[in-house]
């Protein structure tokens, strides 16, 4: 018996998220003695990658190259996954949150009649009812969920569990699937993504930035306290409703939820949709002219100024200091 | 065409969230109910389908009779006709078993909701529906256009999207800007009160993974303020202080 893990990669690693996943799982098992955490890995990527896996506790990853898994085309990578689970005997599937892995998650819900829960906060309590905590409300509150079916899915939000990885390797083992032409009825015909940047989903560190930076040619310096500190760039919703940012820059209730150790924002009020995207980050700090906005209540740290006087002379103490 | 789009009624995203009963219930005092914002994108998008290519556009919600004004409201907006399917929503799955019962009754060729509703934020009912029914399923879908029987639609994924194209009948999990929120005027709010709202049984009442209980998150301390001409003194506290850096 084992616990599966689905893990995903782009541009040739498997994503750090991914390995909380894997980590995650490999804390349940010795909660649960489900035995060994498997991964399953589809398309093209290295051999040495995905054994280095094995530094997050997977014992084993199997290997669905098949190149027609390249794109993740949701009902392939669905059908895929459940075969890897039938053939591993697993009760339990574990895979991190990304517009993927719900995507894919929920139609296994339905394949292998598995109980299924999202934005899962931290390991469940197995000791008789099984119960997973969860995200709500925007991380304005937390669920109790009690999963009754035999088997599992648990879809776990970013920063669940500490990562440490070892020098560990897992095996790597190919793995057969049969994947019908439905399975790929759909196609994608082309991909657009920011590439060798920090994704703002998975970032550890995010810099924001409002309306009170005045317009878009104001970015430059976000951008560069960013790099100094190898953070994503985000935005509030203003911002990328007047089109100063792209949309997928947007933090908030509607756009991308953000679980970051640190949160910068500048210029940024807090409007509450605004901190539903945030606040499940660890630390927040709030840079306003305005000492009335309401982000100061939210934030663990703030300085009260005009942002164009204070990013440049914060950019140069942290290249100091980093 | 005939299109279904998912409603779900939720509190207003700037209620204060909090809990009575033992923190076993939503406490609704003082509270506003809404159509749930990326269901309301899906709702905008479907009436410029429907205006569009003709047929009819019908909402469906999964709740007792308090969600009605929230029907009535997606009527205003433009759906032509209602259906309540009358119980509490008790999770994902039995939301699915639900919407996919009365969806293939119904012979829908697109299936539209949001990407998730913002109170359980699962974003898993439009993949269930989907597998249950046979259909492809795509979220979050920030494009949609149909040509013919080819629908081309842009999936988010981190960093960017991906252009995707399938063929009717599927569903989608929406997202802005697939369309511009529409507001109702005051002749759909006069004709929403005649359009059809059918309140219709449960059919399978099997649940998988239902909450039990509510927490919220521990109060956050004061801010700590740091003079605007001392910011190395902020380097520090993110140093040594929050262990961040």
């Amino acid at each position: 018996m084992s616990i599966l893990v689905y893990i995903e990669h782009s541009e040739g690693k498997v994503k750090k998220t991914s390995l909380e996943a894997v980590a995650f799982a490999k804390a349940l098992t010795s909660q649960t003695g489900e035995g060994d955490v498997v991964a399953v890995a589809l398309g093209s990527i290295s051999d040495d990658e995905l054994a280095a896996v094995g530094g997050a506790g997977a014992a084993k990853v199997l290997h669905a190259a098949d190149s027609r898994l390249d794109a993740g085309v949701i009902q392939a990578h669905a059908s895929a996954v459940a075969q890897a689970f039938q053939k591993e005997g697993s009760k339990t599937l574990v895979l991190a949150k990304s517009s993927l892995g719900d995507a894919v998650a929920a139609r296994l819900a339905i394949k292998l009649e598995a109980g299924l829960v999202s934005n899962v906060v931290e390991l469940p309590k197995t000791d008789g009812d099984y119960m997973v905590k969860r995200s709500i409300y925007t991380g304005k509150a937390f669920a109790e969920t009690k999963v009754t079916t035999e088997n599992k899915i648990l879809a776990v939000k970013k920063n669940a569990i500490d990562l440490k990885l070892t020098d560990a390797k897992a095996q790597v083992e190919s793995l057969e699937v049969s994947l019908a032409d439905s399975d790929f009825a759909s196609k994608i015909t082309s991909t657009e993504r920011a590439t060798g940047e920090v994704l703002l989903p998975e970032a550890d560190i995010v810099v924001s930035g409002g309306r009170g930076l005045k317009g878009p040619e104001n970015w430059g310096m976000l951008e560069e306290m960013a790099k100094t500190l190898g953070a994503a760039t985000g935005c509030s919703k203003p911002v990328s409703d007047i089109g100063w940012r792209p949309h997928h820059e947007h933090v908030g209730q509607t756009g991308v939820k953000v679980a970051p150790s640190l949160y910068i924002a500048v210029g940024i009020s807090g409007a509450i949709q605004h901190l539903a995207g945030v606040n499940s980050s660890k630390c927040i700090v709030v840079i306003n002219k305005d000492p009335e906005a309401p982000f100061f209540k939210a934030a663990d740290y703030g300085i009260v100024g005009d942002a164009f006087d204070i990013i440049p002379k914060l950019t140069k103490a942290l290249k100091a200091e980093l | 065409m005939k299109i279904l789009v998912c409603i779900t009624h939720v509190p207003d995203t700037t209620s204060k969230i909090q809990f009575t009963a033992d923190n076993t219930k939503f406490d609704t005092t003082g509270v506003q109910f809404i159509i749930g914002p990326y269901d309301d994108y899906a709702l905008a998008r479907a009436v410029e389908l429907r205006d569009q290519t003709g047929g009819k556009l019908t909402v469906i919600n999964v709740g007792e009779a308090e969600t009605e004004p929230t029907l009535r409201k997606a009527l205003a907006i433009g759906a032509d006709e209602a259906i309540r399917v009358n119980s509490n929503p008790k999770d994902s799955f039995f939301v699915a078993k639900q919407i996919a019962h009365y969806a293939k009754e119904g012979n829908y060729d697109l299936i539209l909701m949001g990407r998730e509703s913002i109170d359980f934020n699962g974003g898993m009912v439009h993949g269930m529906v989907g597998e249950l029914l046979n259909m492809p399923s795509f979220s979050p879908v920030m494009k949609l256009e149909i040509e013919g029987n080819v629908v081309k639609m842009a999936r988010e994924i981190e960093g960017g999207k991906e252009l995707v194209e399938a063929s009717l009948p599927l569903i989608a999990g929406c997202q802005e800007p697939i369309a511009e929120w529409k507001i109702p005027n005051m002749r759909g709010i006069m004709s929403a009160r005649t359009k059809p709202l059918t309140v219709v049984e449960v059919v399978a009442d099997e649940t998988q993974a239902a909450v039990t209980g509510y927490q919220l998150p521990p109060a956050k301390g004061s801010v700590k303020l740091i003079d605007k001409d001392n910011v190395e003194e902020l380097v520090k506290l993110l140093k040594n202080e929050a262990k961040v850096l």
